[in-house]
């Protein structure tokens, strides 16, 4: 039971950050696409409990610009926490329109992980047939649809992704440009899983069970969905919790490369974008806001595939 | 026998080569507008001024007229040429391509020498306090993201002056991280796979001293995945740094690639994608040519 501790761990991790992502509305103190012009990549906020005198104040409150205390109000208008108006709180900085990275941060999460998520299935759902029926049918498809699938992984990933991209309008409204964006994505990494589960499929065929199924009588149709389909459930699980992280990844490097979603929707992408001009990255750090979510997300689908995997290998 | 072998891989790669290359050009067929798109909106450059550059660039030709010529180019080593340079492709991608390649192959050699040893050694005393810190941090490294280490470097390295080093050193300190951990946690379980057989046991009783049983038993048995793994590197040499070379402004292929594909620089962008897909197939078949020289159970069938 023992080393189920890490994968609980992973598991309830992915849980939490999903979960943050899914509530950003609430937990994020502004509106991500709101701009605040002259508080361009304002520092982080920090928190006090005791003032310049040393005075401790139960509520915690920030510092404005004129250094008078400005108090934290909880649950006020549908945010977790916020300060009275004039004033803003930035608990993660601004970037270069002053927008708040921590509103940012949440909002463009909904959309990077429902991108990774979407074009994961998306994948995997082309995997699964292809796989499935080229290893099903055998001859001389599954000789034609194997070549290809090697054709595409023959490629470099990050090449090929580029290269499509590039095909596809870049100036379109935001909506469209995910869509695009994330069937990209999902749409070129189709080969691996179909190769995983065409073996799986090959393996499942010549148990005894499928066997004696089609002796009695069983048709493709009944045998692919009762006996086959099942066999593969684990590759397509696991492929999946290596697959999430690596299209998230994908969907941060188009953007990041200005290939991906366009300004003013936030993704964690396009937040790492201004990263790209050097006075940016040596002076406001605060920018890297996005990897604080990338790496323990990374980690925790690392954690959940290498379960996954051990598990699926009998030792 | 190792002929036909060969024979058959060439083919094979020619085969995947031509595919590869009608398929960049279908792919940039479909996209819409070509290079001169926009500077047909500049209305300082005449019409008659875009319809001779866009004879002079080939681009009123046939799909498969224009295809022909680049296969005619590329056999004359030109691989065509490049609209935003005005220059022929290799003349454009080679010093390029070095640069990339200095950077790989460094950084790459680099990582190799510092796994080989590490993991031989991890491998050496499973489970004891240093091994499992390895493995930990090598799952922690694994999952930080390329982007995210490159941008965190460079933060590190305009703090603390580093950036003086230039660009090789850094780009080198960047890449070299990134390609570690995935090629120790191979070597790793390649070299404890490797351990478990009769012959290493027989090999201790005997009293073969530690270094000289991993090193000189258990290493060998364990170089069919490692090469595998070789050849993986090898095969990523100029496709494994486009987002570092990026990150860090390094002046390899990647940037020249980026650019091509915003600028639809058609040529270049098939000659790069060509040339790393070459790269891909020559590294799978050096792994191949290894396992068969070292191997000879492969020799036998």
């Amino acid at each position: 039971m023992r080393d189920r501790i890490p994968l609980s761990l992973a598991v309830s991790g992915l849980i939490v950050l999903h979960g943050i992502c899914l509530f950003a509305g609430f937990l994020s103190p502004y509106d991500p696409t709101e701009q605040n012009r002259t508080l361009s990549f304002a520092a982080p906020a920090r928190i006090h409990f005791f003032d310049n005198q040393g005075v401790f104040h139960l509520r915690p409150f920030v510092y404005n610009g004129n250094s008078t205390r400005v108090p934290l109000r909880f649950c006020v208008d549908a945010h977790l926490f916020g300060v009275a108006a004039p004033d803003r709180i930035f608990l993660l900085g601004s970037d270069d329109y002053g927008r708040d990275q921590l509103s940012r941060l949440l909002h463009g999460g909904r959309i990077s992980l429902v991108g990774g998520w979407l074009a994961t299935i998306l994948s995997l759902g082309i995997g699964v047939v292809v796989g499935t029926f080229a290893g099903f049918r055998g001859g001389w498809v599954d000789e034609a649809m194997m070549r290809v699938a090697e054709l595409f992984l023959a490629l470099p990933w990050l090449y090929l992704l580029l290269a499509v991209r590039a095909l596809l309008p870049l100036t379109v409204d935001p909506e469209t440009t995910f869509l695009l964006v994330t069937a990209t994505i999902g749409v070129i990494g189709w080969a691996r899983p179909a190769r995983l589960v065409r073996s799986a499929v090959l393996e499942a065929k010549e148990r005894a069970y499928v066997q004696v199924a089609r002796g009695f009588g069983a048709g493709s149709l009944h045998l692919v969905m009762r006996h086959i389909l099942p066999e593969t459930r684990s590759v397509v699980f696991t492929q999946a919790a290596l697959l999430v992280p690596l299209y998230i990844l994908a969907e941060v490097t188009l953007s990041f490369l200005g290939l991906g979603l366009g300004e003013p929707a936030p993704s964690w992408g396009n937040m790492l974008a201004p990263l790209r001009q050097y006075h940016v990255l040596t002076s406001f750090w605060w920018m890297v806001a996005p990897a604080f979510f990338l790496v323990p997300l990374c980690l925790c689908f690392q954690v959940c595939a290498d379960a996954l995997t051990k598990s699926n290998t009998p030792c | 026998m190792l002929k036909s072998f060969l024979l058959r891989r060439l083919q094979h790669t020619l085969l995947l080569l031509t595919l590869v290359s009608m398929g960049s050009f279908l792919l940039l067929e479909l996209a819409p507008g070509d290079f001169l798109t926009e500077t047909t909106l500049n209305p300082r450059i005449s019409p008659q001024t875009l319809a001779s550059l866009r004879d002079r660039f080939g681009l009123t030709k046939s799909l498969p007229e224009r295809y022909f010529y680049w296969v005619r180019s590329a056999a004359q080593g030109e691989f065509g040429i490049s609209f935003a340079y005005d220059m022929p492709v290799r003349a454009l991608i080679w010093p390029r391509m070095l640069s990339t390649l200095l950077l790989t192959a460094t950084s790459l050699g680099l990582a190799w020498m510092i796994a080989l040893p590490l993991g031989v050694w991890a491998a050496a005393r499973q489970g004891s306090w240093p091994d499992r810190l390895l493995v930990l941090s090598t799952s922690g490294f694994l999952s930080i993201p390329e982007l995210v280490f490159a941008c965190g470097i460079l933060i590190i390295a305009a703090k603390t002056q580093w950036l003086r080093m230039g660009g090789l050193p850094l780009a080198v300190c960047v890449l070299t991280p990134v390609s570690l951990p995935l090629l120790l946690r191979h070597i790793r379980a390649g070299v404890l796979t490797a351990s478990g057989a009769t012959y290493v046991r027989a090999a201790r009783a005997h009293g073969v001293s530690e270094m000289r049983l991993w090193f000189r038993h258990v290493l060998p048995a364990a170089s069919h995945p490692l090469i595998s793994l070789f050849g993986l590197s090898v095969a990523g040499l100029l496709s494994s740094s486009l987002l570092v070379e990026v990150v860090v402004g390094w002046p390899g292929l990647g940037p020249l690639f980026l650019e091509a594909v915003g600028a639809r620089d058609f040529y270049v962008v098939t000659g790069v994608v060509s040339l790393s897909a070459i790269f891909l197939a020559a590294g799978t078949l050096l792994a191949d040519m290894l396992l068969y020289f070292c191997d000879p159970r492969i020799r036998m069938n």
